[in-house]
Parts: C-alpha cells; sequence; structure tokens
C-alpha cells in the first residue's frame, strides 16, 4: 500500500508539474482552449452539415446522432487529455529522452502516459458534453437503472478503447520511425467513425472498427441498445451491452503492441 | 579506500557481454542487413568505491556498454548484474541504486526552475520531505546551484545545467554513478569545479563512479582504473600508470631554440620526435617516470640556448591509437 502510494505521488508530481507549466503560460494556454473548442464546433458541423441534406442517416435522426456524437466525443476528448501525447514518442526516441524514462523506478508506459497533461483538451470536450446533454434530453429514453447503466458504461468503456488506441499506435511507433501517419489513420480515423452510424460504413470498415479497432462499442452500439434503433442488419440489439469485452480487447492489443514496441526498441527481437 | 562501502563487494560483473546490431538495408536495396557487432563478449568487474574511466574512440562500444548495465538494451549475448541486480528483469529496483548523466540527454524538466525538477525526482525516488531538503540543500551548496535554482532549466548555461544534471542523479544518493561525457563542452572551470564535486562526493559517500570520456583530465584527475575500450573488445585494464607505461604515454617538450641546431638524437632519456624550421624548434618525447622534464631541458641547454619551451600532454585519442596498435 505505501508502495502504491509512493508512485502516486511520483506521478502527481509530474502531472501537476505540466498543469503548473500550462498555467504559467496565461495568454498561450487561452488560445489553446479557443482553438481546441473550434476543432470541436467543426467537428460536430461536419455532422450537423450532413443532417441539412437528409432527415436519417443509417436510419439515424440528428437528434439519435447527437448521442453518439456527443458519447464517442467525450469519451475520445477525455482519452486524448490522459493519452494523446502517447504519439510524441517518436521526438522522444530521436531525442534520447525515451532512455531517461528507462532510469527512473516506474514503468515505461505510465511515464509516458503522465510526462503530459494537455489540459487544453478539456476545452474540446465542452462540445461533446453539450451534444450529449442535449441528446438524452430530446430522445425518448426510457430512463431506469439500465439506461443509466448502459450510458455510463459506454462511456467509460468508450474511453478506455480510445486510450488503448492511443497507447496501441504508440507501441507501432518503435517499429514506424515516421510512421505517425499510419497509426493517425486509425487513431482520428477511429474517433471520426466512432461519431457516426455504423450502419453506413462499408463491410471492410464495420470489420475494422467494430473488432479489430472497436470504436463502435464506444457509442454506436450502445446507443443502438438503448434508443432500440435497429443496428447493423444481422446483429443483435443487445451487443452495446458488450463494450466492456470490446474494451478488454483493446486493452490487451494495446498491452501487447506496446511490449513489443519497447522490446523492439531495447533490441530483444520481436 | 576506506568506506564502509568499499569492501570486495562488487557493483558491476560482466561476462561476456555482447551486442550486435543489425541494420536495415536501404529499401529497394538487395543488400543484406548490416552487422554491427558494438559490444564484443565483454568481460568486466568493478569493485565498490572505484573510479573507473572508460575510453575508446567514438564507435567503440562505450555507450551501448552502459546502455546494457542499467537495462535500457537487451545483450545479444552474455551476463551482467548492476548492483547485484538484473538490469532488465529488475530495471526499476535497479534506478533506485543507480545515479545516471548522459552528457547530450537532459533529464530536467526544460520549462521549470531547476529547483522543482529536484522536486519531482525527489517524489519519483520516494524521499520523504526532509530527506529532499537535506540532500538537495547538499547537493546545491556542493555544486554551487543556488543562484540559479529559481531559472528555468532552458535558461541555464551548459555548465550550470551539467552542475544540475549530476545534482540530478545523485539526488537519491544512488551507490553508483554512471557519467557519460559528463565534461563535453564545458570551459575550464566547469570541468575543474565538476571534478572537485566528483572527487569530494566519492570521499565523503564512496559512491562508485563510472565515466566514460573524450577529456584525458578527468581521466587523471577522477579515475583510479582505466578500461580501454576497441571495437566492442577490452584492450586495456589499469591503473593510469599502468597504461602510461604500456603505451609509454609520453611527455613531449618542445624547445624553442636560439640557433638552427642539427637534430638533438642523444640526449638521454628522451627521443627526438621531429624538428621544424631548420631546427630552430625540435621536439623531445620523454617518458616522466625515468626522467624529468628539467633534466631534459637542462641536457638541451647544456648544448644550445633555449629560447621558449612548453610541455605537451598526450591527448586522449593519442593513448587510444596507442594502446590500439600495441594490442593489435
Amino acid at each position: 500500500m505505501a508502495e502504491v502510494r509512493a508512485q502516486l505521488r511520483a506521478y502527481r508530481a509530474v502531472l501537476a508539474s505540466r498543469a503548473r507549466s500550462q498555467a504559467s503560460y496565461r495568454a498561450s494556454f487561452r488560445m489553446d482552449l479557443v482553438g481546441a473548442l473550434a476543432i470541436g464546433v467543426i467537428e460536430f458541423t461536419e455532422v450537423w452539415v450532413l443532417y441539412t441534406a437528409t432527415d436519417q442517416i443509417g436510419g439515424f435522426t440528428l437528434t439519435q446522432v447527437l448521442l453518439v456524437f456527443g458519447l464517442a466525443d467525450v469519451a475520445f476528448c477525455l482519452a486524448d487529455l490522459v493519452a494523446g501525447h502517447c504519439d510524441r514518442l517518436p521526438v522522444y526516441v530521436r531525442a534520447g529522452t525515451l532512455d531517461v524514462f528507462f532510469l527512473r523506478p516506474q514503468p515505461v508506459l505510465a511515464q509516458l502516459v503522465t510526462s503530459d497533461l494537455s489540459l487544453r483538451r478539456l476545452a474540446r470536450s465542452l462540445v461533446g458534453v453539450a451534444a450529449l446533454t442535449v441528446g438524452l434530453v430530446l430522445n425518448d429514453i426510457e430512463w431506469g437503472v439500465g439506461a443509466v447503466g448502459l450510458l455510463v458504461l459506454s462511456l467509460v468503456c468508450g474511453f478506455v478503447i480510445f486510450t488503448a488506441q492511443f497507447v496501441t499506435a504508440a507501441g507501432l511507433q518503435f517499429f514506424l520511425i515516421n510512421g505517425a501517419e499510419m497509426t493517425n489513420a486509425f487513431v482520428y480515423g477511429g474517433r471520426y467513425a466512432a461519431t457516426q452510424p455504423a450502419t453506413v460504413w462499408p463491410r471492410a470498415l464495420l470489420v475494422v472498427f467494430g473488432t479489430v479497432f472497436p470504436v463502435a462499442f464506444a457509442a454506436f452500439l450502445p446507443v443502438s441498445t438503448l434508443l432500440g434503433v435497429p443496428g447493423v442488419s444481422g446483429l443483435p440489439t443487445w451487443l452495446g451491452w458488450c463494450a466492456p469485452v470490446a474494451a478488454l480487447w483493446a486493452v490487451v492489443v494495446a498491452g501487447l503492441c506496446w511490449r513489443r514496441g519497447l522490446r523492439h526498441y531495447r533490441g530483444a527481437g520481436g | 579506500m576506506n568506506d564502509a562501502r568499499s569492501s570486495n563487494e562488487n557493483v558491476i560483473v560482466a561476462e561476456g557481454l555482447t551486442r550486435v546490431f543489425t541494420g536495415r538495408p536501404q529499401r529497394g536495396s538487395r543488400l543484406r542487413r548490416t552487422r554491427h557487432v558494438a559490444v564484443d563478449h565483454l568481460d568486466l568487474t568493478v569493485r565498490a568505491g572505484e573510479s573507473v574511466g572508460y575510453i575508446g574512440a567514438n564507435r567503440a562500444g562505450k555507450s551501448t556498454t552502459i546502455k546494457m548495465l542499467v537495462g535500457i538494451l537487451v545483450p545479444t549475448d552474455g551476463r551482467v548484474t548492476t548492483a547485484g541486480l538484473h538490469p532488465l528483469r529488475q530495471r526499476r529496483a535497479l534506478a533506485r541504486r543507480v545515479g545516471v548523466v548522459f552528457g547530450q540527454r537532459s533529464q530536467l524538466w526544460w520549462d521549470l526552475p531547476v529547483r522543482e525538477s529536484f522536486t519531482i525526482l525527489a517524489a519519483i525516488h520516494g524521499l520523504s520531505a526532509a530527506q529532499e531538503r537535506e540532500r538537495t540543500a547538499e547537493l546545491v551548496e556542493m555544486l554551487e546551484m543556488g543562484e540559479y535554482l529559481a531559472t528555468p532549466v532552458r535558461q541555464l548555461s551548459l555548465g550550470q545545467r551539467m552542475r544540475a544534471e549530476v545534482a540530478a542523479a545523485l539526488l537519491h544518493r544512488p551507490e553508483l554513478l554512471i557519467l557519460d561525457e559528463p565534461t563535453i563542452g564545458l570551459d575550464v572551470l566547469s570541468k575543474q569545479r565538476l571534478r572537485e564535486f566528483l572527487v569530494a562526493q566519492r570521499r565523503e559517500h564512496g559512491t562508485t563512479l563510472l565515466l566514460t570520456t573524450h577529456d584525458m583530465g578527468d581521466v587523471e584527475r577522477l579515475c583510479d582504473r582505466i578500461l580501454v575500450v576497441d571495437h566492442g573488445r577490452l584492450a586495456f585494464d589499469g591503473t593510469l600508470d599502468g597504461l602510461a607505461r604500456t603505451v609509454g604515454a609520453r611527455r613531449e617538450l618542445v624547445v624553442d631554440l636560439a640557433v638552427e641546431t642539427p637534430d638533438l638524437l642523444d640526449v638521454a632519456g628522451t627521443e627526438h620526435v621531429r624538428s621544424e624550421s631548420g631546427g630552430l624548434r625540435q621536439r623531445l618525447a620523454f617518458d616522466p617516470q625515468r626522467t624529468t622534464a628539467a633534466r631534459v631541458l637542462a641536457a638541451v641547454s647544456e648544448r644550445v640556448e633555449v629560447l621558449d619551451l612548453s610541455i605537451e600532454e598526450p591527448d586522449i585519442e593519442d593513448v587510444v591509437r596507442e594502446i590500439y596498435r600495441a594490442t593489435r
């Protein structure tokens, strides 16, 4: 227990210093906040524009999609806040700062994750929170323990899934020097896909984002279950409850990628 | 060594330590993977309290060895134990007992004041508030960091930053301090300060030192044992005197003479290296073990008037090159 407390103190010290350093450049931090908020607004506008042309996309109305967008976006923004800076790994590798992590008595991944905390990303999540709130009010939801449970489950699992994607990407970066383009495709592409009804995806995408990078479980499938909207044809409506399985799978994949990546970096083969 | 720690306990034991790097061939090329043996069956033992200089040419395998000692790199073959621990399996336990300074990479937070970096590192190493205060105060005083404790790291001069780096590596009182090129780029005064501190640190805490350097001054003033590595193999292991004896680490007396003089080939205890300007300037190499600069000068002065003189110490690159020549 004392050991755990000591470890927590170490991470807290680093994170607190990151927060302080952002607070010490106030003007720059404010601009970051505005920028992050603008990105969130633009991302929502993309969805909204589509619905000006049609009432339904993939069986979802705009009100219903607000829930999908809100849940996915909030989960992604929180994951981005916690682990988004993992994509700086190649910079750390090139500058040799990753080696410094090996000289400290904490796991390397834990140090990478706690090496930063970009508070500006909180601003971006405001858009998702707004969309989610409006979605919860406007939709006809049968409120009860089940509905609340499903929403919380969706949010938590979405957060875990997206965080795992960032770690997976970082693990792959050890092999793909300058491969950020490739990993961004599924990290940010996955976020984009998660905010939309999966029913419109072509089958190949469905397989990728439903199984390999299971972002469909972050919002779309739980919302389908919650609203009773038929999801992808041929799939059971209770699939939304399987989000924890998807989250677990994402964590396993992330763990394997990270371990293999680290082994590769240390030159143990693999 | 008179410190309690400096028993016969071994701090570093490496047996047949080997590291091979395989490079990827150029894309589209049909060449085979390139293979570079950075460390080649290295056997090495460092006892507690020793101060060891680890020298060699660039790419001789120095940094690779250090990375294997602290668990950053996995050996391709062989075994290594550092502070009695397995660097890979027990990396985190080892991190609490070893301090490392990489001259080229910082472990401080560039955007924070120096003092805050120390506070974070104290938390990372689980020091209590009292331990942190005491240790920081000690290091600040010994390394004369008081005036820039509140300055952000990015605004420090190289000399100031290096002292802060050394302090950061010693905050948790490691029993082994590894320094990779600690004095590179430092001015004479900064070098001198850092060396004095390291000597004192060792005297007071019995800290074992392992340092790589290109600076003969570091080796002469800090190390009581020298390892020369060549292509990943140990080419020399012994004292500075032993090194001097092996390569005949000779000094050169350079004399400017009043008149053009034929080569001074037979001055006792010296060897004529070369003459310049028709014999106005001559270089005589001598072994300080066998004669002295004064005696050589006297012998030369008997024959011809000496206008000026200088004594040149061997360069570490020359010493290493001599060792390589002698052992190949």
